[in-house]
């Protein structure tokens, strides 16, 4: 007796669970695995998954074997050259054969790392796992609202280049139609009578000649119809369609000066991440711009925006200048939908905050969907914060947050999604 | 009547079956139907097959689960899988062609992927040489149970998902991480097993859980000082040594949960239902390997399958048994498939054609009916005394075989036996040895749970030719005092005689 059975439309994910028990009992681990290679790719690299490697010690399941020492007896085959009594030296480290492959060892399977890859979604879960992502699906950032001429049927006024000669054509047919079927009806009845006329053996010559005059009448009164008449003009007709645009430019603006160590600019880092994915969930084309600041302020690329280090003072109103100039050059604020967000461990000279101030009020916010200020410190807040609160009390499209631990970055998203979103109707 | 399948050759007016590489179910059908003859006519008796086609991706969760079909949920297969999963995307490994289950009917999975040659390899090396083997080798019939597994592994599968909801997914992975940890030390190797049927076990379950509590709690209960002392002489707990730790912790460990208790019991069955595959590698691939040449063999004598059909089986056959030498680079040990087939062959030639030596050696089973001989070797022998019964110096010859005798204590290996003359039955003893379960898995036993004092366990540890135990018994110690609750320690006897702590749990500076 034998059954045959086919299972490969079987649901091949058994070892789903599996998995991710797998993940989950290693989540340190990998979170720790994870948090070095955010280091290692760029902030709009989000589509991907990450490779995740544990040192294999850590993955080992340990179980009572034997170890070192005593006397081990084994067989081995192929034997080429040696006699009973020979005596080996013994190889290096453990005892086995020249070329490695020790068999005689059975406490693991070496101390390779252990490397797998997790997927897009599970990268970001673990990457934010503290911050409690949103059902970002339901939400929809406000757009900026941009206007596109669409054709909408026709109508009777226009101008003469936007004229729809078929039709005008076929409304001129019409008219002419409308205009003469009486009297083509008449000079059918007339034609009637006048052949009744002519195979009459009367002469009937006056009430013929009556008859064609009349004819003649009406056949003038139909030519006379315009053949095209004003009011048989059509224009194509245009109407205005409100499409939000999809485009996005994200301004990163950090301080770079001495202050700021490494780790501050990784918390930044995953700051910048965030925002980056809640933007692209809204818009399709996301244009990130990096300015970096010390007294100056600069635009950098990625690289040298997280990694370079430079020293001296802070002047933040420059970066906010360079946003502003790099803005009204590139980025037209009926076009682009502007995100700034703003990084800095607080530091500012203190002549420059109300400055920051002003170019923030009368320049910046105007202009852009959002502006967010984290501050990253431990310390107390110092004159820069004072003055954006001010900012943050007179307009909505402007958040800050004082950060001091990666678990508070979250809380400056869900203010910016507060004020921000709409249910997607 | 004699044995030889010459006797059944007629080639002559015989249709080959077809040898597309395509295999369709029907052509599955027909290939199974013949072998299915063949192996009657050499009296392989077998559960009922049930033969499942799986894709690649299948066969890794199979993989994953270690060979049971429904396996309860644990990171330990989650990382199994990935590690499949990298290895087989990489190219490293191709999968195995076939997993088979020792159950009734007897599950075997077929790769989706495999040639109508494979496939047809495959069902006469498991359907009929590892299914009949399951059905009749002692080990099997006394250890497991292939009726019930099935139910089993559900039964087991269920509870410990219900646990995971009743006391927290991390406090069931403690639990199973612990019991994992000491899963092979929860085999009695002295006592024959019982059977279980899944009804049994489930109307049992319930109320053992309730009764071992308060067992326990009797076991524990505070007893008036006065009878403390007077029975702390005589009263020695356990009376014996227990090899089955498992066993022990499921009965005795005094603040374990009833479920707790139920899991350990779970890992233990589970970890008894794999002990007779750990001692019949060599005898069961062996087996499987000696039928699906011999069957395939059998069909091209009677002209129903193709040249072409066994050009390439033989190219996969030969690379299953193939033994590389110590010092080829793809050496990792003996090959089990290797030995065994060539094992089983060689006993068939014993039978056959025996020569002088062969009657010197095995004079009781030289040429007798080879059949008969070799059915009885795999009804009742494992690896370890299947070898020291049945290798032949012709195939100690072959395999070119040599003992090496390492002494920690010497800065050199010597060389103990050869293959010669004076060196097959030391060679033989030695690679018998190799596979001695008792000689490869440590031997520790618990010999007191001290339940009138600190309730402190006490493993000893009795090495086997003076090797050490390895590092990891400070991390299996930290399991089982999660089992046990209280201090736990291994000692072991030194040089003179005195015992001595070698790890305990939690760690002590003073080893007193």
């Amino acid at each position: 007796m034998t059954n045959f059975i086919d299972r490969r439309l079987n649901s091949k994910n058994k070892s789903t669970v599996n998995r991710q028990r797998f993940l989950r009992r290693y989540k340190n681990q990998i979170k720790k695995s994870v948090s070095e290679a955010i280091n290692q790719r760029g902030v709009t690299d989000i589509d991907s998954g990450e490779s995740i490697v544990i040192p294999s010690r850590d993955l080992s399941e340990p179980t009572f074997h034997q170890g070192d020492g005593g006397v081990k007896d084994r067989v081995h085959p192929g034997n080429d050259q040696f006699s009973t009594g020979d005596r080996i030296p013994r190889p290096p480290q453990q005892q086995g054969q020249g070329a490695g492959q020790g068999d005689a060892s059975d406490s693991g399977e070496g101390e390779d790392d252990f490397t797998f890859s997790i997927s897009k979604e599970e990268y970001l879960n673990l990457l934010f796992e503290d911050l409690e992502l949103p059902n970002l699906e339901r939400n929809q950032l406000d757009k900026l609202i941009e206007y596109k001429t669409v054709r909408s049927g026709f109508c009777a006024e226009g101008v003469a280049s936007n004229i729809d000669i078929v039709k005008s054509l076929q409304g001129s047919i019409a008219r002419r139609i409308a205009m003469t079927s009486s009297k083509r009806k008449q000079i059918k009845a007339l034609e009637l009578e006048l052949r009744a006329l002519n195979n009459d053996k009367h002469d009937n010559i006056q009430r013929k000649r009556d008859l064609i005059a009349e004819i003649e009448t009406l056949k003038g009164k139909i030519a006379k119809v315009p053949f095209i008449d004003t009011f048989d003009l059509r224009f194509r007709n245009y109407a205005k369609q409100a499409v939000p645009t999809s485009k996005a430019v994200m301004f990163c603006l950090m301080d770079v000066s001495g202050s700021m160590d490494q780790a501050t600019k990784e918390m930044a880092k995953r700051f910048y991440i965030l925002l980056y994915l809640f933007l692209s969930r809204t818009y399709k084309n996301i244009d990130v711009v990096y300015i970096r600041h010390h007294t100056q302020a600069k635009e950098v690329d990625e690289h040298e925006f997280f990694y370079s280090q430079e020293t001296g003072g802070t002047i933040a109103s420059s970066a906010l200048e360079l946003m502003n100039d790099i803005i009204s050059e590139r980025y037209n604020d009926n076009q682009w939908n502007i995100y700034g967000a703003q990084a800095s461990d607080g530091d500012n000279w203190a002549d420059d905050s109300p400055r920051c101030q002003a170019i923030l009020e009368k320049q910046i916010l105007p202009k852009s969907r959002y502006f967010s200020y984290i501050e990253i410190t431990q310390r107390a807040h110092q004159t820069l914060w004072k003055h954006y609160q001010q900012v943050e009390e007179s307009h909505t499209n402007f958040a800050m947050q004082h950060i001091k631990s990666v678990a508070d970055i979250y809380p400056v998203f869900r203010e910016l999604f507060k004020k921000n979103t709409q249910s997607a109707a | 009547m004699t044995n030889s399948q010459n006797e059944t050759i007629q080639k002559a007016n015989v249709t080959p079956l077809d040898d597309t590489p395509d295999w369709t179910f029907d052509l599955l059908g027909q290939y199974q139907h013949e072998i299915a003859r063949v192996a009657d006519f050499y009296r392989l008796d077998t559960y009922t097959n049930q033969i499942e086609v799986i894709t690649a991706e299948q066969m890794m969760d199979a993989y994953a689960s270690v060979g049971m079909p429904i396996g309860y949920s644990h990171w330990t297969f989650g990382k199994k899988f990935i590690q499949t999963e990298q290895n087989y995307k990489r190219g490293q490994m191709g999968l195995a062609y076939e997993i088979v289950i020792n159950s009734s009917p007897c599950i075997s999975y077929l790769m989706e992927e495999n040639t109508l040659t494979m496939q047809a390899l495959v069902m006469a090396h498991a359907c009929y040489g590892h299914n009949s083997f399951f059905k009749g080798n002692y080990l099997f019939k006394s250890w497991t149970d292939a009726s019930s597994i099935i139910d089993y592994l559900l039964f087991a599968k269920n509870y410990i998902a219900q646990c995971e909801k009743k006391y927290g997914i991390s406090e069931v992975e403690s639990t199973l991480d612990a019991c994992h940890a000491l899963m092979s030390h929860g085999v009695d190797r002295y006592k024959r097993p019982q059977k279980i049927s899944l009804d049994e076990e489930l109307k049992r379950q319930s109320e053992r859980a309730e009764y071992l509590q308060s067992q326990v709690n009797a076991l524990w209960r505070t007893v008036p000082k006065k009878e403390q002392q007077e029975n702390e002489k005589q009263y020695k707990f356990p009376k014996e040594p227990q090899e089955n730790i498992l066993y022990f912790i499921e009965k005795n460990a005094p603040l374990l949960q009833p479920w707790q208790r139920e899991i350990v019991r779970i890992v233990r069955k589970i970890s008894q239902y794999f002990y007779p595959q750990k001692q019949t590698q060599v005898m069961n691939e062996g087996w499987a390997c000696f039928w699906h040449y011999t069957i395939l063999n059998h069909l091209y004598d009677e002209g129903l399958v193709t040249d072409k059909f066994m050009l390439e089986f033989l190219h996969s056959h030969t690379n299953v048994v193939a033994q590389p030498e110590y010092n080829s680079k793809y050496y990792s040990g003996i090959n089990p498939y290797a030995l065994g087939f060539n094992m089983f062959i060689d006993i068939r030639r014993i039978c056959e054609h025996p020569t002088e030596e062969d009657k010197e050696y095995f004079p009781e089973i030289a040429g007798s009916n080879w059949v008969d001989t070799l059915h009885f070797a795999m009804e009742n022998f494992k690896d370890e005394s299947f070898i020291s019964q049945y290798l032949s110096p012709k195939l100690i010859r072959d395999f070119k075989l040599f003992h090496i005798h390492d002494d920690s204590d010497n800065n050199y290996v010597e060389i103990g036996a050869i293959h010669n003359e004076q060196g097959y039955k030391k060679v033989r003893h030695n690679l018998a040895n190799q596979y001695n379960l008792s000689n490869i898995e440590v031997n520790i036993q618990i010999v007191d749970a001290n339940i009138d004092g600190d309730r402190a366990l006490t493993l000893r540890y009795t090495p086997h030719n003076g090797v050490k135990l390895g590092n990891s018994k400070d991390e299996v110690l930290k399991h089982l005092h999660y089992l046990w609750h209280f201090d736990v320690k291994i000692i072991q006897e030194d040089m003179s005689g005195e015992d001595k702590v070698i790890a305990s749990c939690p760690q002590k500076k003073e080893d007193d």
